[in-house]
């Protein structure tokens, strides 16, 4: 019978095309809408993991007890402050454990403009990595080479416009504003980071040992007046730091260490596991990011329903074109599978075209999106994930198209061979 | 051969539209294959509620209707869109072509929707070739119109564009509902005499419907629908 040979989609393809000034317009709505929704998705993927690698190449972090996020928070984030410290001895402990390959301490608790400065060993350059096993990369200069050296992160040394050689003074506590500076023992600036996107951007390093002589007068002193070169010849390990990061031999041995660690029966320690305690951490930031998503969503239902609207605008026009394709042989479902199959090569179109948008803008702009907020995204060729909202969009304009392709049908049935004008 | 067979036999034909009045009441119509019909009929009498009937697009309440040597109330609808693809040709008062094929592609449609026509067409020499010859017969350049956009036609030019879509692929039955009603005198005349002359060169039958009782000397037969249909309809 005829109805195998009937060239709906041909004839639809040609409807579309001899309408092409709107229907280019109803597939840039819908490219756009997708474009939209999917670079949302990617950057928001990519932030995600990101995120999820602020640190890695770090088997476990040990603070004093309280929560794993709140550990990770002030380690890591620096964000809130530690409830406790610990002692130097229980960290020579954990660090003379069996597979403990090296160990990072940290010390919190003083300031610069604002940012935060962090008292550690040159490990931390060494060992910290981030993103997919992305080790720390001067900029400028290189790591700690005297007792009042400082490295500035990126974001740090582009906002203040530090540079090496440069000398800084750090201060007591949190704030821009401090109460108390340690102005009697100026740092100088021997490095400057290469952006990564994390927190580490925006910290100031020094070592661990400037920290504890910078508080040999009380801790909100201006400083220690003894000079550089005695200094050097003391003994400044500190008796306290606010936590530390550990690297294994082999990451199985992490959830003994962990446990080990946080059943210490010296001091309450805890050890978290940095990729678990972030996608804890995760699980509640992301929440607005979830909201964004939905919104998005919403985007391409609005491109979706500009289809819709130029369908039906067509419509009437449309029903003598019906009326000649019932006359040359169509059946009635043709008329209806017509206007479906033209709604959702509309659609076709918009969402390939969206999704080449996207790449090729992400492709383009995935060099500054990691420079510049550390969001590395993922995968830069359109995958399964991609090809399911191209056929998710077609199929769900195929099924909004399926109202006026109903009212068509009814149409084609009622007006017989007559042509309604 | 099926050319033989009547082009048109009804019996006892009683129609109306969603279980309204009777719009049509005929005890019998016959049509001679290729035989040439004038159809008149005033404005609202049913002559386009007729023309669907025969070309299987509407169905009776009660009656027989046979084309061509067929019995379209035995089929089923998608037999009968299949039969009228195959075996009809239909002109229209006016908006005939789809607005987005140009002229040659609207008169090779039929060929693609019944193989039955296009295998007609590739007799007489193909689809593409036979649309030509057909476009010159009517007056139409094919050198000039095979690639025009629809559109961009007179009326008049649609009409025999229509009419050569309608012949292809010899058809047996070609229904004509006031194809030249938006025409002016000349171009009618000339118009129907084509239309006759091709409806002969292919052995088609034509059943021409109009409220204009002048057109009917140009055909081999006339008739009046009030004189066939017994339903009262407000004519
Ligand atoms: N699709 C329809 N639904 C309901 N009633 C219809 C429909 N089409 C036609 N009618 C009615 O059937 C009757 C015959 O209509 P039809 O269109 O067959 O007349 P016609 O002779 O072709 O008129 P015209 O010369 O104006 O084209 C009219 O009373 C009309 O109102
Ligand atoms: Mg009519």
């Amino acid at each position: 019978m005829s109805g195998a040979r009937f060239p709906i989609l041909s004839l639809a393809l040609r409807s579309i095309l001899n309408r092409a000034g709107t229907a280019l317009l109803t597939i840039l709505t819908v490219a756009i809408s997708v474009t939209l929704f999917l670079g949302v998705e990617k950057i928001r993927h990519g932030a995600r993991a990101s995120f999820e690698n602020t640190i890695s190449g770090v088997d476990l972090i040990v603070g004093a007890r309280s929560s794993p996020v709140n550990l990770l928070l002030y380690s890591v984030f620096h964000i809130g402050d530690a409830t406790n410290n610990i002692t130097w001895e229980s960290y020579q402990a954990v660090a003379g454990a069996p597979n403990v390959a090296w160990t990072v301490p940290v010390s919190l608790g003083d300031s610069h403009r604002g940012y935060r400065v962090v008292g550690t060993t040159p490990g931390y350059f060494e060992h910290y990595e981030y993103g997919s096993g992305r080790s720390l990369t001067f900029a400028e200069g290189a790591s700690f080479a005297d007792l009042f050296d400082a490295v500035v992160g990126a974001e740090v040394a582009r906002e203040l416009g530090y540079e090496t050689g440069q000398e800084i003074v750090v201060a007591h506590g949190m704030g821009s504003v401090s109460f108390v500076e340690h102005d009697a023992n100026p740092f100088t600036i021997t490095g400057v980071l290469a952006p990564t996107g994390t927190p580490v951007d925006r910290s100031v390093f020094v070592t661990l040992e400037a920290i504890e002589a910078i508080h040999l007068e009380g801790s909100t002193g201006r400083g220690t007046a003894l000079p550089a070169d005695q200094l050097r010849a003391m003994d400044l390990a500190p008796e306290q730091i606010t936590a530390f990061f550990v690297g294994l031999d082999t990451p199985v041995a992490a959830l003994r260490l962990q446990r080990q660690v946080n059943t210490y029966p010296e001091e309450p320690l805890q050890a978290v596991i940095p990729g678990v305690a972030l996608a804890q951490l995760w699980s509640v930031i992301g929440a607005a990011e979830r909201t964004l998503a939905a919104v998005a969503a919403f985007v391409v239902l609005t491109g979706l329903v500009s289809i819709l609207t130029a369908i039906l605008t067509s419509l009437n026009e449309r029903r003598r074109e019906m009326a000649i394709l019932r006359a040359l042989g169509a059946r009635p479902h043709h008329v209806f599978i017509l206007l479906v199959a033209e709604s959702a090569l509309l659609a076709l179109a918009g969402a390939v075209i969206g999704t080449g948008l996207t790449y090729a803008g992400l492709a383009g702009f995935s060099p500054l999106l990691e420079a510049r907020f550390g969001i590395l995204i993922p995968q830069l060729l359109p995958g399964l994930y991609d090809l399911a909202i191209v056929g998710l969009v077609t199929a769900a304009a195929a099924v909004l198209g399926a109202g006026p392709a109903w009212r068509a049908y009814r149409h084609s049935l009622a007006d017989g061979m007559t042509i309604r004008v | 051969m099926i050319e033989s067979a009547p082009a048109l036999q009804i019996a006892d034909l009683r129609f109306n539209y969603r279980h309204g009045d009777d719009v049509l009441a005929i005890a019998r119509f016959d049509v001679r294959a290729g035989e040439r019909l004038f159809l008149r009929g005033a404005s609202g009498s049913g002559k386009s509620t007729l023309l669907g009937l025969i070309a299987g697009i509407l169905s009776p309440q009660a009656g027989r209707i046979e084309v061509l040597g067929e019995d379209l109330t035995t089929m089923g609808a998608a037999k009968r869109d299949a039969f009228r693809a195959a075996r009809l040709g239909v002109i229209f008062q006016m908006f005939n072509l789809l607005p987005y094929l140009p002229v040659g592609r609207n008169i090779t449609l039929p060929c693609r929707f019944s193989p039955e026509r296009a295998r007609n067409a590739a007799d007489a020499g193909g689809a593409d070739a036979e649309a030509r010859r057909l476009l010159d017969r009517l007056g139409l350049d094919p050198a000039e119109f095979w690639l025009k956009r629809s559109s961009a036609l007179s009326v008049g030019q649609q009409q025999r564009v229509a009419a050569a879509r309608a012949l292809i692929g010899r058809p047996g039955l070609i229904l004509a509902d006031e194809p030249t009603s938006a025409l002016d005198a000349d171009s009618r005349d000339a118009f129907i005499d084509l239309l006759k002359e091709e409806c002969a060169a292919s052995g088609a039958a034509l059943i021409f419907v109009s409220h204009d009782s002048s057109l009917a000397d140009h055909f081999d037969r006339a008739l009046d629908l009030s004189d066939l249909n017994t339903a009262s309809v407000t004519a």
